[in-house]
Parts: structure tokens; C-alpha cells; sequence
């Protein structure tokens, strides 16, 4: 067995370097498979990089959506156009890392790796958005909650990868707050990402590093709607704002561990919920 | 020797040929251990110090987080490729060295590349962009105030006397 890295330069030779090569391992930015590999963890046989497949990079807009390459980093997602269109997701990319992991981290592999702590998960699970996959049985669209199945495990089949991730344009305020020891560099303690559609009129509020996989605080979100004012886009009864932190929180399923506590987690985000309501509608 | 992969690197402007490497070999080990570069420096080999900082096609990066062979065909530029006129040292070097930013030196390096892609690509950086700029870089004899120290004063030398980042100070 012949180990080796294919650098494809268009999505049907990745699709078939990844149909042909024994046992690949995908690589994207390689902020989180360079480490495994670094600390012995994973070691790959072979190696599909996706990092010059064109189809793969930027983004564009499509009608009232916009289509996330899975290769966009951080860097681009952080400023630009981009963050006017979807600024929770800017806010979240603001906190990742350092600038130097920015410029390589990408969207496909903060999901493809599935970590509760993802930074970019509640944020897309907030939105909406569905992620598009290719692999030999061709293309499938999944919603963001239903490809991230567990901690540190997705809905991807062999041989699959993530092309693109679709996430609405919507008119209203977005908000993110991440809670962790330090300003940069920090995998995070809890997350909240807020996404008010005043057209739609809804709200929804995303949870990350709360549960396994991202949450959707469902009771949270029907309070908040059943109290905005549509026409001043305001929330008049000042008690909405603790509620809906505290109903944020009980939609949560936090642990104890080396970061946190489950306590500390479910006060942090009751806080984060609140604070992201105040800033948007109050 | 079939589990071993050869590639070819173009590093600070020379085609490198790399011969015989485990396929998962970091930029910065083979930079280091393949290629005679040290410059880049090797500490946490997870992205975390900053002191491997490297520039693969004009981004700045953890050369441990880059797969070696991946970068087969992209320009990477070391702290060795940087350099003032006649191979002498650049502004910001010599920044470095004037304001007293340099300690035990090990991060130095990393900072150094940090400084000049920030000050490339945003010239008069404000004190919040600076420090965000170097936030993945860590010194950790924790002299932070002379490397912020170091960077505004070639800012201020370079918006004084409008010379380029390959003129050195005398
Ligand atoms: C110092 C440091 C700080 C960090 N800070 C943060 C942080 O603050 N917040 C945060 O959320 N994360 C953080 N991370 C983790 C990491 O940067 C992110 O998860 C990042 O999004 C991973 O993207 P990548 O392109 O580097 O992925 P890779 O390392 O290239 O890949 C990650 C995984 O996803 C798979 N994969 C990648 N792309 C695809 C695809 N298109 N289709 C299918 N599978 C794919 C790979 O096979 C691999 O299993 C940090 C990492 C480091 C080293």
C-alpha cells in the first residue's frame, strides 16, 4: 500500500480520490487533524486535501441565501460583505482561535469535526442552515442538527465530505456571546447565538458546548416571540429578558468537566441568553 | 521504502526536494528536521504558541498545523527568508533588538513574521489591532510590552520617513 496525499483541483477528483484511496483521511485547514496527528492520535494512511478544490472555497449569494463554501476560513468569514450578511456568524468567527488559526481553520471542519465546543454550531443551528454533502451515492442536504449526531460525530457516510453549508439572509438583529477564561485562543465554556427574523417573526436562540450536540431552546424562543412587539421590533415587559434566559437554561444538558462545571454552564448561559435578547430587542 | 512519501517544497523562494518523510509530518518538522531551517520554532505542536508562525502563499499560519506534503506547491516563506537590504536585518528585527522585545528569543521569531504580515496588511494598526494581531503568540517571559513596544515603533518609523519594509534602519 502505496501511502499518499492527493491535492485534487476540482470536486469530481475529490469525489474519486476519495472513492479510490485506501482508508483516506479528509484534510481541510488541518487546525484539528494536524493536532491528533501531531500528539500520535490519528495516523493516517492516506490523505484526500480539499484545501485547492475551487468549488469548495468563498461564497456567494443565492437569492435570500447564502452558499458557505466548506473551505472558508474564519479570515474571510470574520470581515467583509459576509459579516453584514450574516454578522453572528462574523461574531462567532471573531472569537476562534488566533488570527493565525483563522487564516486556515474552515467552516466543513469545525463540522466535520463535531465538537460540542464547534464555535460556528449554534450559530448555524440558530439560522437554520443545512449542510450539503457529496460522496459516491452523490449529493445529499441535511439540516445542521440532523448532521451533527453526537459528540464528535456527524451524519457524513464513508467516503463523503462536506461541500457547502446554505444559511438564510434575514432582516433583524444577530448576536453571539461565548463565555470562556480568556479573550483568544479559548475553546468555549457555553455559547448562545441569537438570530431575530423580523420578517418571519421569529426568534431563535442556538446553545453550544450546553449538550452533546448544539441545542435550539425551543420555550425560550415561543416566550420571546409571543412578546415582541413585530412593528418597533422592542420587548416592552422588561421581566421577558430573565425568563427567557432561565428558559434557556433549562434547555440544556451541560456536564461537569476539565472546563467547567454543569452549574456554572446552565447560570453562564441563562446570562449570555439574556444579555444577546437585550441587545437585540429591548 | 513504500510508506514513505517525496514531495517538493518552494521555501523562501528555493525549490526544496523532500525525500523519504512519514506522510504525516508536520511543515514544521520537515522544515526543521528535513531541511536544516530552525527558525521556526518548535513548542506545542497545537497551533497554541504561535512560535512555528510561517507564511504559506502570503497567509500567515502554525507551520505545525500545515500537512507537509500539502503544501507541495505553495510559496513558504521562514524567518529565514525574511530579511533586510544586503541580507541584513529588517526594520522590524531591529525593532525588536532596539527596544528591548527580546528575552530568552525563543518566541521571537514567530513574532517576527506575526509583525510584518500584520503591518503589510494594515500599515498604522490601532493598540486593539495590535494586540489582537499577536493574541496567538506567546512569550512567555511575558514581555508583551516591549514587543507592542517594538511593533509601534516601526509604525511610527515607517509613516515618519515612509521607507518600505525592506529598508533597514541604520
Ligand atoms: C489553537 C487552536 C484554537 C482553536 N480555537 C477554536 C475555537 O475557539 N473555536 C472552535 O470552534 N474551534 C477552535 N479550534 C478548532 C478548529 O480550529 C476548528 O474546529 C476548525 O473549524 C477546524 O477546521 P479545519 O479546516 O482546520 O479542519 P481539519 O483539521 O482540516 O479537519 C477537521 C475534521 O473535519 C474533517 N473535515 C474537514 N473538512 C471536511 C469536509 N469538507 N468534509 C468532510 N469532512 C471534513 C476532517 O477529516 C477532520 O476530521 C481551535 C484549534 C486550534 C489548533
Amino acid at each position: 500500500m502505496t501511502p499518499s496525499v492527493a491535492q485534487p483541483r476540482s470536486l469530481d477528483d475529490a469525489v474519486e480520490a476519495l472513492r479510490t484511496a485506501i482508508d483516506p483521511t479528509v484534510l481541510a485547514g488541518g487546525t484539528d487533524l494536524m493536532v491528533a496527528i501531531n500528539a500520535g492520535s490519528r495516523r493516517p494512511t492516506s490523505v484526500v486535501s480539499l484545501i485547492r478544490v475551487p468549488e469548495l472555497q468563498g461564497w456567494h449569494r443565492d437569492g435570500d441565501e447564502v452558499v458557505l463554501g466548506a473551505c472558508l476560513t474564519y479570515a474571510e468569514i470574520e470581515r467583509g460583505e459576509l459579516a453584514s450578511l450574516v454578522p453572528a456568524l462574523a461574531q462567532a468567527a471573531r472569537t476562534i482561535g488566533s488570527p493565525q488559526i483563522r487564516n486556515a481553520a474552515t467552516l466543513g471542519g469545525n463540522l466535520g469535526t463535531a465538537s460540542p465546543a464547534g464555535d460556528s454550531l449554534p450559530v448555524l443551528a440558530a439560522l437554520d442552515a443545512t449542510v450539503e454533502t457529496i460522496g459516491p451515492d452523490g449529493v445529499r442536504t441535511l439540516p445542521v442538527l440532523e448532521f451533527v449526531t453526537g459528540v464528535k460525530r456527524t451524519a457524513l457516510r464513508a467516503q463523503e465530505i462536506i461541500t457547502a453549508v446554505r444559511v438564510p439572509v434575514l432582516r433583524g438583529p444577530q448576536e453571539f456571546l461565548k463565555v470562556g477564561t480568556r479573550n483568544a485562543m479559548v475553546i468555549s465554556v457555553v455559547m448562545a447565538a441569537l438570530v431575530i427574523d423580523l420578517d418571519g417573526r421569529s426568534v431563535r436562540l442556538g446553545l453550544g458546548s450546553v449538550a452533546p450536540v448544539p441545542v435550539r431552546a425551543r420555550d425560550a424562543e415561543a416566550l420571546a416571540e409571543g412578546s415582541v412587539d413585530w412593528d418597533t421590533a422592542r420587548i416592552g415587559d422588561q421581566t421577558v429578558f430573565g425568563r427567557f434566559g432561565e428558559l434557556a437554561a433549562e434547555s440544556t444538558a451541560p456536564i461537569d468537566d476539565h472546563r467547567s462545571t454543569a452549574a456554572y454552564r446552565r447560570h453562564a448561559v441563562s446570562v449570555c441568553a439574556r444579555r444577546a435578547l437585550e441587545r437585540a430587542l429591548r | 521504502m513504500t510508506d514513505s512519501v517525496t514531495f517538493q517544497l518552494t521555501v523562501n523562494g528555493a525549490d526544496r526536494v523532500v525525500e523519504g518523510a512519514w506522510l504525516g509530518e508536520s511543515l514544521l518538522y520537515v522544515l526543521r528536521e528535513r531541511l536544516g531551517l530552525p527558525g521556526a520554532k518548535n513548542a506545542c505542536e497545537q497551533g497554541e504558541c504561535g512560535s512555528c508562525s510561517v507564511r504559506v502563499d502570503g497567509t500567515l499560519v502554525c507551520a505545525c498545523l500545515v500537512l507537509g506534503a500539502s503544501a507541495a506547491g505553495s510559496e513558504v516563506v521562514t524567518v529565514e527568508g525574511v530579511a533586510g537590504d544586503a541580507g541584513g536585518l529588517t526594520d522590524v528585527q531591529q525593532a525588536f533588538l532596539s527596544q528591548g522585545a527580546v528575552q530568552c528569543g525563543f518566541c521571537t521569531p514567530g513574532l517576527v513574521m506575526t509583525v510584518h504580515d500584520l503591518l503589510e496588511r494594515n500599515p498604522t494598526p490601532t493598540e486593539v489591532e495590535l494586540r489582537e494581531a499577536i493574541s496567538g503568540n506567546l512569550c512567555r517571559c511575558t514581555g508583551y510590552g516591549r514587543i507592542l513596544a517594538a511593533a509601534q515603533a516601526v509604525v511610527a518609523e515607517r509613516s515618519g520617513s515612509g521607507r518600505s519594509q525592506r529598508e533597514t534602519p541604520s
